[in-house]
């Protein structure tokens, strides 16, 4: 135990550099996702036939399409179409484009779940489409979305050690790589394990806020 | 001011409207009623474009009503509806929900908007409710804050669709004597009913519907009080004396 805490006096301003990177990476990824989310979503909800299939389409082909091997692409593909991302940069948009299909469907889900009666409530007063959207369905959806959307913030955070793969040097590379010089892989790795566990555990909370929240209602 | 020339509509293969004609003058009160299932709602939602109807035409103050068309938004905004499940935004507080229409889409300034928003919930008699949000209202309470909604957009008319059907008897005389006496002031109405008595004291004439057709029509009294076709004398018989 002893030997545990000298390691991690040693180890841990080097693990929280990547700590910092699994932040940025989370955060940049979950703000992209958020917002590509949010089209598909609008998308498919706009009763246009072109756009609802493309957004079918679209999340269709991201959701079948591993995590990994779409980092891989952006990182290593696109230099060849000429457009060369930092391995940081590349990491932040594949997660992001990654999630967004799971946004958008948590989305869909909870704009389709407000009544229908609230829309023509909307229309017989004079608003468009979007007004109808801004003022009166997200508001309304924003509570269904919030406690799947608090898990997609949970499962981001782990799924941002996949940018590792890429050379982003965030939490899980840095503790692969001071573990394969020291040779002190149960050190090292329980250490990155409880970072990873201290970084979830407010979302957890954030997410069981959430349901509170919702279930008030 | 609300005109409709053999207006069709089916839903799939059935038709619910087959040749609807009838015209609502202003400061009218019309009362459309019938049995469940008879299109009586679908006539409404009509009018103001909630669905689109096949074949015919359908003008309000002379401006045709297609649902698909940018000039649905201004008919709208000038024939209100008063909905039977009220729909009033529940993540809005009653004031707010009168003031939506006004703000967002008529783009009135705020202080001008919540001064008539709160004379329009006094008039209802709802002055006292205005930071309630809907879920904590009555049935009763809630329709008369959707009608005050509806009146805050100023509308040259409004449609109620079955207003006090999903309201406790005892609900039902507030949300009438409020419609009541928007018809006393003028206000052209087109309402669809099982409310017989109010029919018959506050309509000036009744459609009565049937199987998608306009079986008979007249002044109010006389409909209800001497149907002349055996369809609305029998309907009349069932509604009245239920047992």
């Amino acid at each position: 135990m002893q030997k545990f805490f000298h390691d991690a006096v040693e180890f841990v301003p080097i693990l929280l550099q990547g700590v910092w990177l699994t932040i940025v990476v989370t955060v940049g990824s979950l703000l992209l996702s958020t917002v590509l989310g949010l089209i598909w979503a609008l998308m498919r909800v706009s009763g246009i036939g072109v756009l609802v299939g493309l957004s079918a389409s679209l999340i269709n082909v991201i959701r079948g399409i591993p995590i990994i091997v779409l980092l891989f692409y952006i990182y290593f593909v696109m230099p060849d179409f000429g457009i060369a991302l930092s391995a940081l940069q590349a990491a932040i948009i594949g997660l992001g484009i990654a999630y967004s299909a799971y946004q958008a469907e948590n989305f869909r889900a909870g704009i389709e779940a407000i009544d229908k009666g609230q829309i023509e409530a909307a229309q017989t007063i004079g608003m468009g489409w979007w007004l109808t959207m801004r003022r009166v369905v997200l508001p309304q959806a924003v509570r269904i979305i919030l406690p799947p959307y608090g898990n997609i913030m949970i499962m981001m955070l782990k799924d941002s050690s996949q940018a590792s793969t890429i050379t982003v040097a965030e939490l899980a590379l840095q503790g692969k790589l001071i573990a394969s010089s020291t040779f002190k892989n149960t050190s090292v790795f329980t250490l990155v394990a409880l970072m990873y566990l201290t970084m979830s555990i407010p979302l957890i909370l954030l997410v069981r806020h959430f349901e509170n929240k919702a279930n008030r209602k | 001011m609300i005109e409709l020339r053999d207006v069709h509509k089916s839903f799939g293969k059935v038709e619910v409207l087959k040749g609807i004609t009838a015209s609502v003058a202003r400061s009218e009160v019309v009362c459309i009623v019938g049995p469940s299932g008879s299109g009586k709602s679908t006539i409404l939602r009509c009018i103001n474009g909630l669905e689109s109807y096949d074949r015919g035409e359908i003008s309000v103050e002379g401006a045709r009503v297609d649902s698909n068309d940018r000039s649905i938004v201004a008919i709208r905004t000038q024939v209100s509806m008063v909905f039977q499940r009220f729909n009033l935004f529940p993540h809005r507080t009653a004031l707010e929900n009168v003031i939506e229409g006004p703000l967002y889409v008529k783009k009135q300034p705020r202080e001008q908007a919540i001064a008539r928003g709160r004379a329009l919930l006094a008039q209802v008699g709802l002055a006292d409710k205005a930071e309630v949000h809907p879920p904590k209202l009555s049935g009763g309470q809630q329709q008369r804050v959707a009608i005050a909604r509806a009146l805050a957009m100023q509308p040259k008319a409004i449609l109620f669709d079955e207003p006090t059907s999903a309201l406790d008897p005892e609900l039902v005389g507030e949300v009438l004597s409020v419609m009541r006496k928007l018809a006393d002031d003028g206000m052209t109405m087109v309402v669809v009913t099982h409310e017989m008595g109010f029919a018959r004291d506050v309509a000036d004439r009744v459609l009565f519907i049937d199987g998608g057709v306009i079986v008979e029509q007249g002044a109010a009294k006389s409909v209800l009080n001497q149907p002349q076709h055996p369809r609305t004398q029998d309907f009349l018989r069932r509604v009245l004396h239920p047992l």
